[in-house]
């Protein structure tokens, strides 16, 4: 077991380094010279130019340049953001909480729903429940999830506000602004929870409800699909057979057996969601003024922040990997057989 | 996303050759939804051909007295524009017919641009292994960063554009072909037609493209299928965000970006180009599990 | 939970969550449409930062009384100038204590070290505090300042003096801009730099205006509570949120939900919105504002007068004004705005296809692509403007091409000359047509990047630096009115519109008043229950 942990652990490194390496490239790719990037409008003197370009150390040879910002990423020192001067690292941890908070509520809403959602499928295959819920589930993912995002805010605030004012959900924002809440833990649920003022929960979680539904939507429609053919797989297996000839309720059969194993490809989906819930954040994040990493690295590309969209390449880069990892190595410890092939 | 499914479900092929068309036709057909969706498309390729004598306007011509026209059915709309117009007079019907050409086109441009050197570096790495570890690796690096992010940051690079965005869509789909002919490859290599093959002398480009190739293909096409319909997702979405096709290109994504301020005004702006995106994607997905059933009858039997 | 006290809780839910949507008399939310940049705002430029980090938070040496162009006292009670004009003294206003908060708490009021040290840092590059600014001060060196003052002296706690260069009628107006001459405390500077984190003058700010900084959740909610102990009275609010809300759309949304009970950057097509609303008004205003657009005087076609005059004569500005600026804006012919002193009203509008086709002839253009330079985001849908004019353009034979991109970068590169046109805002920030002129159009400005139409004419210049140098109204009118010929018939800058600017307000925020300079000043404003 450790041989394969740290068998897995070298493959990541080189892909680490190779991320590395295209994060540090990012600022020498663009045409341009990135000191006149900074300096906005007002053109430089050139004793100036001169002196930021060596404080920020962009006239050393390109080996050490990368030398010194591995190192420095190591430490996590990532630089300053060039609008707000504030570390990267920093920004990134202020902001970070929030667009956890969201992926792991539309994760969440996404596997409760899409199990459900593709356990029924299979159990009633072939009937209007399985065309209806593959049909959804493919409409989910064949939909540009911006699109779908304004659908539902347009219904949401216009109609409903029409409709029934008092239902209609917030469509921007994590908190309504009169609550003040310390940010004890970044995650807006549990310090609202926390400060104990009345309303406060709840209006978290009334702002939660719109972008969790939209950034959950693609992860939905696969664990709804997966679940299904990998409940099929399972429910044709001789066990299965052998455990409703034994006189076992269908209702056991299928949730405590069949489901237990139809699970397991699923988690290494959820693994590998993980990825496309960080893309799919950028673009709900934008639509509901999420303060999360989405919306601030979408922001730092348009305000050519280099350092913020080389630190948060980075980062994300390394977070999808990580996860990548343990879920490689879940997958491991309950599957035997991967961890002695190859 | 729809490249997460591909992937897993995908896996599993190395499949016997798809006999002959009729075959293929006849399991292709059994799935209707599949059907439907080829109607469909052929549909939005028709109506991409055939743009300049379907469209009622020119794309880009403004209708200064006509800003903002509700459709053809709404109050105070008109027969000249069937479905309205946006927020500069231009007719949505035709910048719709006229954006289904560009779709189409980023759909196609970017999967070929990813398709041929995807399956050319996924033969090198099989053939050559020690090659293939570098190769590999660089896929890594590339998997590693969720693709909408990796095509933002390729289209900071390069700059806003139609071209760009083909570009970036490109770069961030190749490593999948990558992997997936890889792993289709290497275990054809082991088979025993290939050693046969290798001991009577073939040269390793033949054994490449003559007979390995070939029988990777199923699961290549299913991708590239899959591939094309992520292609407009994401080309609408860089769209959206300002950072894909400029003014004035009817591109369906872009039109989106500016229609979001007339969500309370003006829903036709907002929905309808929309509902082009999701047509036109939902058709291929659908052709794409049909085609992934039809090519692999192991799969087809669990669904 | 038993279906009768499931349907209990959804209705207790309904009832208090109409109530959370009602908010306390007293606090002021405003819906804003981007981040600040940061605190420490004699770093920056956007008015955005002003509006939500510059106006509650610091005074300036002067002030404009509000709605006008009047400077009056501020931080300074009076003034003295000398008979050349080269000699300000300025009498500081006692008894002004800087705010209190959990990272500083003063031991003096406001005196001279103050205003040393505020106006100094940015002066003086060997100065310890200069480096608080990682990018420099922006406007400060954009309106080289440096080279106007000879020199700042204290002559006792409360009085300083200022030494010019050469005499300067705008200087005093200058001194009301707030990212000029806004005070910042010279103690709490010195506490930072002795622990070495002068960074933290623009994450933790310090200053005596009217609200104190409470707290900033980054690109979210940025919060004030009162000042009870301002100079100038107490604010009648005692809270003031800033809510950032990127999407002009969302902003609206937020407020007729009641979330905001004001909103800034409300475009004008949706000046009808709230119409049939109980609840809201939409305040008009228009401020010093041109939106203009700089053709690229070095550039192969540009450089001709013909052609840029072909391309004013092409524009159809009636649509422009209908489709982007909800038909609330005026079309402009002289880059001065109707609302400044010494505007000339007399300049006649140019609009004329056929003359405009002759005189691209004339001009030799050969057909190849030109490029227009335009923001994303912004008050009005420059995209859309953007559209517009390449389709007038197209009319005539002129083929553009339009390229997006964002403020901060559009100014980088129009200010390297890389365009052919770029389409532009410029606001008046201190109410005297110098800071319209010297900035955009002098010969000084096309070296710094500050004149994008790149554009250097010696007679304009001579022009606009006598007006500078006296202090006699009429002369300057009259040297102003010579100008702004000069500026039309040279085509330096093709005129749009002077655009309006709307502010969304809750019937219950009482005592707003517009500012001339675009800015949206909420320090005076009170909220009934």
């Amino acid at each position: 077991m450790v041989g394969f942990i740290l068998r897995r652990l070298a493959l990541v490194i080189p892909t680490f380094i190779g991320i590395t390496l295209l994060a540090f490239s990012l600022i020498h790719l663009i045409p341009g010279d990135p000191v006149q990037v900074m300096a906005g409008e007002r053109r430089l003197d050139p004793a100036f130019h001169a002196e930021v370009l060596h404080r920020l150390g962009l006239d050393r040879p390109l080996w050490e340049q990368y030398g010194s910002y591995l190192w420095k990423s190591m430490h996590l020192d990532l630089g300053e953001s060039f609008v707000t001067h504030e570390a990267v690292w920093s920004e990134f941890l202020k902001l970070f909480p929030a667009t956890v908070e969201l992926s792991i509520c539309a994760l969440f809403m996404a596997t409760v729903v899409g199990l459900l959602a593709g356990v029924l499928a299979a159990i009633k295959r072939g009937s209007v429940l399985d065309h209806g819920v593959m049909g959804l589930s493919l409409t989910g993912f064949s939909m540009p999830i911006f699109w779908w995002g304004l659908l539902l805010i347009m219904f949401c605030s216009v109609n409903m506000r029409e409709w029934a004012p008092a239902w209609a959900l917030p469509v921007s924002g994590r908190m309504a602004l009169e609550f003040d809440i310390a940010p004890r833990t970044g995650f807006m649920l549990i310090d609202a929870w926390l400060s104990g003022e009345e309303g406060a929960f709840r209006s978290a979680l009334s702002h939660l409800v719109l972008p969790a539904i939209v950034l959950g939507t693609v992860p939905l429609a696969v664990i709804a699909r997966m679940t299904r053919s990998s409940m099929l797989e399972v429910l044709r297996e001789d066990y299965v057979r052998t455990a409703k000839a034994k006189g076992l309720s269908p209702a056991r059969v299928v949730f405590v057996h069949a489901l237990r194993n139809a699970l397991v490809p699923v988690i290494t989906v959820i693994g590998l969601l993980v990825g496309t819930l960080l893309g799919g954040a950028v673009l709900t994040e934008t639509i509901f003024s999420w303060p999360g990493i989405g919306k601030w690295l979408i922001d730092a590309i348009s305000r050519r922040d280099y350092p913020v969209v080389q630190g948060g390449i980075l980062i994300t880069a390394t977070l999808v990997i990580v996860v990548n990892l343990l879920v490689d190595l879940m997958y491991a410890v309950v599957n035997p057989r991967i961890r002695h092939a190859k | 996303m729809s490249a997460v499914l591909s992937t897993e479900e995908s896996s599993a092929a190395g499949a016997p050759p798809a006999s002959s068309l009729s075959d293929f036709w006849r399991s292709f057909a059994t799935n209707k939804g599949a059907v439907a969706g080829l109607f469909v498309f052929v549909f939005v390729i028709l109506c991409a051909l055939f743009a300049n004598l379907l469209a009622p306007h020119d794309a880009i011509e403004q209708y200064r007295d006509a800003l903002l026209t509700p459709p053809m059915w709404a109050e105070g709309g008109s027969s000249k524009f069937i479905l309205g117009t946006d927020d500069i007079g231009r007719d949505v019907l035709s910048r719709l017919l006229f954006g289904a050409r560009l779709s189409l086109l980023i759909g196609f441009v970017a999967v070929l641009l990813s398709m041929l050197p995807g399956m050319a570096l996924g033969l090198t790495a099989a053939f050559f292994p020690r090659v293939g570890v570098a190769i590999l690796r660089l896929m890594d690096v590339m998997l590693a960063l969720p693709s909408l992010l990796l095509a933002i940051a390729v289209v900071a690079v390069l700059g806003p554009g139609l071209l760009n965005t083909m570009l970036a869509i490109a770069i961030v789909a190749v490593p999948s072909y990558v992997r997936l002919v890889r792993a289709s490859s290497m275990s054809e290599l082991t088979k025993d037609y290939v050693v046969a093959s290798r001991l009577a002398g073939a040269g390793t480009f033949r054994l490449m493209f003559n007979t390995v190739l070939p029988n990777c293909m199923a699961p290549v096409i299913v991708t590239a299928t899959l591939g094309f319909s992520d292609a407009i997702l994401t080309a609408a979405a860089l769209g959206f965000l300002g950072l894909g096709a400029q003014p004035p290109t009817p591109e369906w994504g872009t039109m989106l970006a500016s229609a979001r301020d007339y969500i309370e005004r003006a829903n036709w702006v907002v929905t309808l180009p929309g509902l082009a995106i999701l047509v036109t994607v939902l058709s291929i997905n659908l052709m794409g599990d049909g085609l992934r059933d039809a090519l692999d009858p192991r799969m087809k039997k669990l669904s | 939970m038993s279906a009768l006290a499931l349907r209990r809780w959804l209705v207790a839910s309904t009832i208090s969550c109409t109530l959370c949507v009602a908010q306390a008399a007293g606090m002021l939310t405003v819906c804003t449409e981007s981040s600040p940049e940061g605190f420490d705002i004699a770093q920056y430029e956007l008015s955005v930062t002003t509006d939500a980090a510059g106006i509650p938070l610091y005074d300036q040496l002067l002030r404009f009384e509000p709605g006008t162009t009047r400077v009056v006292p501020g931080l300074v009670e009076r003034w003295d100038i000398s008979a050349d004009g080269l000699v300000y003294t300025l009498h500081l206003r006692k008894g002004v204590k800087f705010h209190t908060t959990p990272w500083f708490k003063p031991t003096r009021d406001f005196n001279a070290d103050d205003v040393m040290f505020s106006i100094n840092r940015m002066n003086d590059k060997s100065h310890p505090a200069y480096s608080a600014a990682k990018n420099g001060y922006v406007y400060w060196e954009g309106m080289s300042m440096r080279a106007l003052i000879k020199s700042l002296d204290k002559l006792d706690d409360m009085t300083v003096r200022f030494t010019l260069t050469r005499p300067e009628a705008p200087f005093l107006a200058d001194l009301a801009i707030q990212t000029i001459g806004s005070v910042f405390s010279a103690e709490y500077g010195t506490q930072l730099r002795k622990v070495g984190q002068l960074d933290k003058m623009n994450t933790e700010p310090v200053g005596t205006g009217p609200f104190v900084f409470k707290s900033y959740q980054k690109d979210a909610v940025i919060r004030y509570a009162a000042n009870t102990a301002y100079w100038d009275g107490a604010p009648k609010v005692d809270t003031m949120i800033f809510a950032i809300t990127l999407d002009p759309n969302v902003r609206l949304q937020r407020l007729k939900a009641g979330e905001c009970l004001a909103g800034i950057g409300i475009k004008s097509e949706s000046a009808h919105v709230f119409d049939q609303d109980a609840n809201m008004t939409m305040v008009r205003s228009t401020p010093l504002q041109t939106n203009y657009l700089a053709p690229n005087a070095k550039r192969k076609y540009m450089s001709d007068k013909r052609f840029r005059q072909a391309l004013w004569l092409a524009l159809d500005k009636k649509t422009v004004i209908a489709s982007v600026y909800g038909g609330i804006a005026s079309p402009a012919t002289s880059f001065l705005p109707p609302s400044m002193w010494g505007y000339d009203g007399s300049l006649p509008e140019r609009h004329d296809v056929e003359q405009a086709k002759a005189l691209v002839k004339a001009s030799g253009y050969d057909g190849s692509e030109l490029v227009l330079f335009a923001r994303v985001g912004g008050a009005s849908d420059a995209k859309r403007a953007a559209e517009l004019m390449q389709a007038d353009w197209a009319s005539i034979g002129v083929k553009v091409r339009v390229q997006m991109m964002e403020i901060g970068e559009l100014y980088k590169r129009a200010g390297k000359g890389e365009h052919d046109i770029v389409l532009l805002a410029w606001v008046s920030d201190n109410g005297d047509p110098d800071n319209f002129l010297t900035p955009n159009l002098s010969c000084a400005a096309v070296e710094g990047g500050g004149n994008k139409s790149q554009w250097c004419n010696k007679a304009f210049d001579e022009i606009i630096d006598a007006a500078r140098k006296t202090a006699d109204l009429k002369k300057r009118s009259e040297l102003y009115a010579k100008a702004q010929r000069l500026v039309y018939d040279e085509v330096a800058v093709i005129p749009l519109i002077s655009p309006t600017q709307m502010t969304a307000l809750n019937k219950r925020v009482k005592g707003f008043v517009t500012s001339p300079f675009g800015n949206s000043d909420f320090r005076n404003v009170s909220v009934s229950p």
